[in-house]
């Protein structure tokens, strides 16, 4: 079997059925074995649209990505895909072709050093040597994506490997000998003791819950302990879907920046903040100094090197989120707590959500405010669509006003903040779920950053749908220079853009418009109805803000609004 | 604060490559680094000499940890480790010089490996303290090239590094 062979028949044996990628020059062999090979091949426009695809099919699906790129620029054009996924922690494996190993270090067509460049954003990469260790190869670099904390594995292979003959034995492959790579997922016992305890005392919890709760398939015992000891739940970004957002009494939507009001002010009143699967970000905390600043801190993160990294832990517990929820629970039970033992605070969660609700104000025939087009997708779907957003305002309005109610229905680009995200990883978490509605929540800056990549979605017909909250403008930064730099406008409008309706006709997809609150219901119904992909151009309120907001560094319970402008 | 990390690591190509780059991405300068082949040939063992205060590098010792290819890492207490570095000094040496130069030497257990009319080869094995103490004494004949190896330590009595 050759080498090229002997990587697919690797791939079908770690359970993928489904690649993305782009072909060239050094990966000619291995798209030859893919030419009739059960395995499908997605085949994108833009080898950065294959990794965001992989993504966004890897955190749809809870299992580990793929893509594929050939060497030189296909291998440079994945790495912004890499790096999202490496900040947040998406279990990917990239396959890179490279030049003739005899060629490796001359300069030779097309060749980058790409083990080298990905070195700070990958969780591990190989460059392989021998084409008989190919298999194992694969085996390792899965068993290191999807274990521990979840990150993107980087395999790059010579083109010779792939043509070499090699004797494949499936089952030798199996062996993991990775001495200094042993994750720790069970929880130290005595601090899952010692966090049950302060829990069970503190007056004012608080529960922060991130990414690492849906990556450890931990959101049914997070549900499970916050409503047994009746502790309010906030998320990060990427938390959004850890806990359902449709709970009145629990859930406090997220955190920080663009956070809740009533999140943000039960952080800072809180005596006991209980981090699950969280970075304490510095877009979540503000200043650190005034962050939660009378609360105990229990933290639990698989990745040691979370804890007390942002901010200092009395409580660490270093495991698998499911697992230490569950033991925790346990715990927590031989407590017998009442739900009436924190009362007081649990009113005041309830006056300040009741104070500062998160409202959408909408004139029937006015200029389209974005809030509502979210609502009204999260209102039509039921909240049960996947939501993918882009990255500024419409990802944080997405985040605010989408009612997202399971794990995994929550795509976004939170670590890295990429820009034309959304659009591929959409398609990827469309392939993974082709029984959910799948809507990218976009901005009329990102989804141009992607845009190719409706030649994939109608290639394959990849229903997608793609919500443009279109104002014109790279409305994230203007919101900072409106705030913070005298309305200089520099360089973020982008009045000259396509016809978005016509672009969408070009490729064969449907397009839409609505430029008045009173159509967008409806334009919404069809779109959403019809099994075609399809592009919605909404006209929303140019200069809309995203409120309440804590500017750069500030505390976190210090949050403008629109009246305090 | 001078910290000697002594890590394990897995000897495959480029997880040099990964330490290094990891210092430098969180900002420290590594004084000093050795590295060799342990006991197993499978395994090397690096020795890093850096500067820095005990938080920051402990978060990068946390990140060294998660480099696969690590299997461990020591911050080696100076009080309960033993530690060396052997450096090579090129000094220019003359008849009218020479003995009291070789006096130098054997006062420092040094020992001269090479001789030609004008030049000698100093070996020099020892604490970096020792070391820096005979190379400020040989300065003043002339040092013209020195050649350090970087420190290299283990933990004293049956205690493993």
């Amino acid at each position: 079997m050759n080498g090229a062979t002997a990587i697919l028949e690797s791939l079908k044996r770690e359970g993928v059925e489904v690649v993305f990628g782009y072909p060239g020059g050094m990966v000619i062999p291995l798209y030859d074995a893919l030419f009739d090979h059960e395995i499908d091949h997605i085949l994108t426009r833009h080898e950065q649209g294959a990794a965001h695809a992989a993504d966004g099919y890897a955190r749809a699906s809870g299992k580990v990505g793929v893509c594929i790129a050939t060497s030189g620029p296909g291998a440079t054009n994945l790495t912004t895909g890499i790096a999202n996924a490496y900040l947040d922690s998406v279990p990917l494996v990239a396959i890179t072709g490279q030049v003739r190993s005899a060629l490796l270090g001359t300069d030779a067509f097309q060749e980058a050093d790409v083990t080298g460049i990905t070195l700070p954003i990958v969780k591990h990469s190989y460059l392989v040597k021998e084409a008989a260790d190919l298999p194992s190869i694969i085996h390792e670099a899965f068993y290191i994506a999807s274990t521990g904390r979840p990150g993107p594995v980087l395999i790059d292979i010579p083109v010779d490997m792939t043509t070499a003959d090699i004797d494949y034995d499936p089952d030798g492959a199996q062996k993991i000998d990775l001495p200094g790579y042993k994750p720790n997922v069970k929880g130290h016992p005595k601090q899952i003791k010692a966090a049950a305890q302060a829990i069970a005392e503190a007056q004012r919890p608080v529960i922060f819950a991130g990414g690492g709760v849906i990556s450890a398939h931990a959101s049914e015992a997070l549900r499970e302990l916050a409503l047994y000891a009746h502790i309010p739940v906030t998320t990060s970004l990427t938390g959004i879907g850890s806990f359902p957002e449709d709970n009145e009494a629990l859930s406090l939507g997220m955190l920080g920046m663009h956070g809740t009001r009533y999140a943000n002010y039960a952080v800072t009143n809180c005596d006991l903040i209980f981090g699950v699967g969280v970075r304490f970000d510095d877009r979540v905390t503000g200043k650190i100094s005034t962050f939660a600043p009378d609360a105990t801190v229990v933290h639990v993160d698989i990745d040691p090197a979370e804890i007390s990294k942002n901010v200092a832990v009395d409580i660490p517990i270093v495991g698998d989120a499911k697992r230490v929820l569950t033991e925790l629970l346990t715990q927590l039970k031989k407590h017998e707590l009442s739900p009436e033992r924190h009362l007081p605070w649990m009113r005041q969660v309830a006056d300040w959500k009741r104070a500062h609700p998160m409202v959408v104000t909408q004139e029937h025939e006015g200029e389209i405010m974005p809030e509502y087009v979210v609502r009204m997708i999260s209102e039509i779907t039921k909240g049960e669509a996947i939501i993918c957003t882009e990255v500024g305002q419409n990802q944080m309005w997405a985040a605010q006003y989408s009612q997202i109610k399971h794990p995994r229905h929550f795509i976004t680009s939170g670590g890295l903040g990429t820009m034309g995200f959304g659009f591929p990883a959409a398609i990827g978490a469309k392939v993974a779920r082709p029984d959910r509605t799948v809507i990218d929540i976009a901005g009329d800056g990102s989804f141009q950053m992607n845009i190719q990549e409706l030649g994939t979605a109608m290639n394959y017909r990849i229903p997608v749908k793609v919500c443009i909250l279109n104002n014109q403008y790279l409305g994230m930064v203007r919101q900072w220079q409106d705030l913070f730099w005298d309305k200089r406008y520099s360089a973020t409008c982008v009045a000259c853009q396509p016809d978005f309706v016509k672009l969408a006709e070009a490729y064969g997809a449907q397009g839409f418009r609505a430029t008045r609150a009173s159509e967008v219901e409806e334009v919404l119904r069809v779109a959403l109805a019809s099994d075609e992909p399809a592009i919605i151009d909404f006209r929303i309120k140019r200069e809309a803000n995203v409120w309440p907001m804590v500017p750069a560094g500030g505390a976190i319970d210090q949050m403008m609004g629109e009246e305090d402008r | 604060m001078k910290h000697t990390l002594s890590v394990l690591v897995e000897n495959k190509p480029g997880v040099l490559n990964r330490i290094a780059g990891l210092f430098a991405r969180r900002g420290f300068n590594i004084e000093s680094l050795a590295v060799g082949e342990t006991e197993d040939p499978k395994i090397s063992r690096m020795t890093i000499t850096v500067d820095g205060h005990d938080q920051p590098l402990e978060q990068v010792t946390k990140q060294l940890h998660k480099l696969i290819n690590v299997i461990k890492i020591t911050d080696l207490d100076p009080a309960s480790s033993v530690d060396r570095e052997l450096v090579m000094v090129k000094v220019r040496a003359d008849p009218s010089n020479r003995s009291e130069i070789m006096q130098i030497v054997e006062i420092f257990r040094a020992k001269i490996i090479d001789v030609s009319k004008t030049m000698l080869v100093i070996e020099v094995t020892g604490t970096r303290e020792k070391v820096t103490a005979i190379v400020k004494l040989l300065r003043p004949f002339g040092i013209v090239e020195l050649v350090r190896t970087g420190r290299i330590a283990m933990s004293r009595g049956t205690e493993l590094t």
